[in-house]
């Protein structure tokens, strides 16, 4: 059982992120860290302009990723789980890889790849791939003997398995994988974003506002891309909640 | 209604749990299956149930070799096997959900099953009553005290209908108190409904309790079934009386016989 966020919390933690900022923007003051008294209207001035763009650039390359990653970390989880014999073989592969950070496979798949959106997306999709495969592999692996038998006994057969035993066993461990891995995701999209494209956060962050000294609005990049973090992190959780009632009854 | 005729049956070829081994169940008997642990008599019942194939013999339900897992088979274990992410009430209906799904195709279904969405759920409503635990079925299994949870999944496998329900070892992770309480319900229940049934145990009490028949297994390779005729099965507010007493204490005896090595093992009297 896990305790649920409630709104209030998420509010008291944003009121405290501001003064906190505040606080520190006046202690340092400096033009590298301004004050959000500037930098929050400066945010919704340009949200709906070019920082929009950049914004929905970023999201889009984030969520291409997700679905790639899921569509295939889920069914090979599911199918190590399911198949003991193929999962001791791919084991100590999968616990090597896994660790390794795979941001440093950028210039690889750059070349290999070439230089696109799809080379970007597909980065972050390794990096989610990962995390959502151990986890289904490891959710459907745990599934009791008994509990498997007993569905069998109702009359179960692979498909049936799949759909009632299966799907909704491992669903709730996909969501908390990718709640997890969201923020590594958007890390590694900062990275990439840097080169090779015009439109994204990390672009707008490093090379339209940084390079030329445009702190406040190097501010509102920034703030975009915690946002994005921030909005992925609670949708994921929004799901979960709704699927994974079971988890969260008192 | 069940002939396990010429049952051999062994784990990885080394050591045979079951050889040679011929029994009969009638229709309407209610049997208990009791011996030492790696006795086989979980085995028996999952060979019953078609979840694992003999080596050698078959064994018959009516007139149906079982090869696979029988659509009107009802299953019991002792993990009750709950899904954990669905209700009480979604758990009771899924038996009813899976063979929608398949339809009724004679394999995973009764080739006779029909879908007729509002006598499903009267059935299991009329079921989750019936067990008490009706004012539960928005509840995670999770929620549920042990008792309960079994008590859903035995609701679950009533709610298909089965003509032959198998339990293995349906109250052994229960308190006494709860244990006897569901010994009663599935005593009530062979009496209302005469289904034929068989429940594995390795408590002596229980195994007098629910079985009509007792079979009794021995930890080497069972050839002969030793079987006890026990009319004191059903009785159980009568568990203390002498006789329930000597019938526990005689199974006690036999059991320790069977379960030693090299005292003349399956050459019971039957």
């Amino acid at each position: 059982m896990k305790k649920k966020a409630t709104l209030l919390d998420t509010l008291i933690g944003i009121v405290m992120f501001f003064c906190l900022w505040q606080l520190a923007a006046l202690l340092v003051n400096r033009p590298i860290l301004p004050s959000p008294v500037v930098v929050v209207p400066l945010f919704f001035a340009h949200i709906t302009g070019d920082l929009g763009l950049h914004f929905l650039a970023s999201a889009g390359r984030v969520l291409a990723a997700v679905c790639l990653a899921t569509l295939f970390a889920a069914p090979l989880g599911l199918a190590l789980g399911q198949m003991p014999q193929l999962d001791r073989i791919l084991s100590p592969l999968i616990a090597i890889i896994y660790p390794i950070p795979k941001i440093i496979f950028l210039p690889v798949i750059y070349v290999l790849m070439g230089i696109s959106d799809f080379s970007k997306i597909t980065l972050i999709a390794i990096i989610i791939f990962f995390q959502i495969l151990v986890v289904v592999r490891d959710e459907a692996s745990g599934l009791k003997k008994e509990l498997l038998l007993s569905v069998k006994s109702l009359g179960a057969g692979r498909r049936a398995l799949f759909r009632y035993v299966y799907l909704p066993a491992s669903l709730p461990a996909v969501l908390t994988a990718l709640r997890i891995s969201v923020g590594t995701a958007v890390a590694v999209l900062f990275i990439a974003e840097q080169s090779l494209t015009s439109y994204g956060l990390g672009y707008y962050i490093v090379i339209e506002t940084y390079q030329v000294l445009l702190y406040p609005e190097m501010y509102t990049g920034i703030m975009g891309m915690g946002l994005l973090g921030v909005l992925l992190y609670f949708a994921i959780y929004a799901i979960e909640l709704k699927v994974s009632r079971h988890r969260f009854v008192e | 209604m069940i002939k396990i005729h010429n049952l051999t049956f062994g784990y990885g070829g080394t050591k045979l749990l079951f050889e040679d081994f011929s029994f009969n169940i009638k229709r309407g008997e209610s049997w208990s299956v009791i011996g030492p642990s790696g006795c086989g008599k979980t085995t028996l019942l999952y060979l019953i149930a078609g979840l694992q194939q003999p080596s050698e013999g078959e064994i018959r339900i009516g007139k149906e070799k079982i090869i696979r897992a029988r659509p009107s088979t009802g299953l019991v274990l002792q993990d009750h096997g709950l899904l954990p992410w669905a209700t009480i009430l979604e758990n009771t209906r899924l038996g009813l959900k899976i063979r929608k799904f398949y339809g009724p195709d004679g394999k995973h279904s009764p080739a006779n099953a029909v879908h007729d969405a509002a006598k499903d759920a009267d059935r299991v409503e009329y079921w989750l009553h019936w067990l008490g635990i009706a004012h539960l079925k928005a509840m995670y299994p999770a929620q549920l005290s042990r008792g309960q949870r079994q008590r859903a999944a035995i609701a679950r496998t009533l709610v298909l209908g089965p003509d032959l329900l198998l339990m293995d070892e349906p109250f052994s992770a229960l308190d006494a108190p709860i244990r006897e309480e569901l010994q009663k319900v599935m005593n009530r229940f062979h009496q209302e409904s005469g289904l034929t049934s068989l429940t594995v145990t390795h408590d002596i009490e229980e195994a007098v309790m629910l079985g009509e028949k007792i079979l009794v297994l021995g930890n080497s390779c069972n050839r002969l079934p030793q079987i006890i005729d026990n009319h004191l099965s059903g009785e159980i507010d009568k568990r203390t009386d002498p006789e329930f007493l000597k019938r526990c204490s005689a199974l006690r005896d036999l059991l320790a016989r069977y379960t030693t090595r090299d005292a003349g093992i399956n050459s019971g009297s039957r």
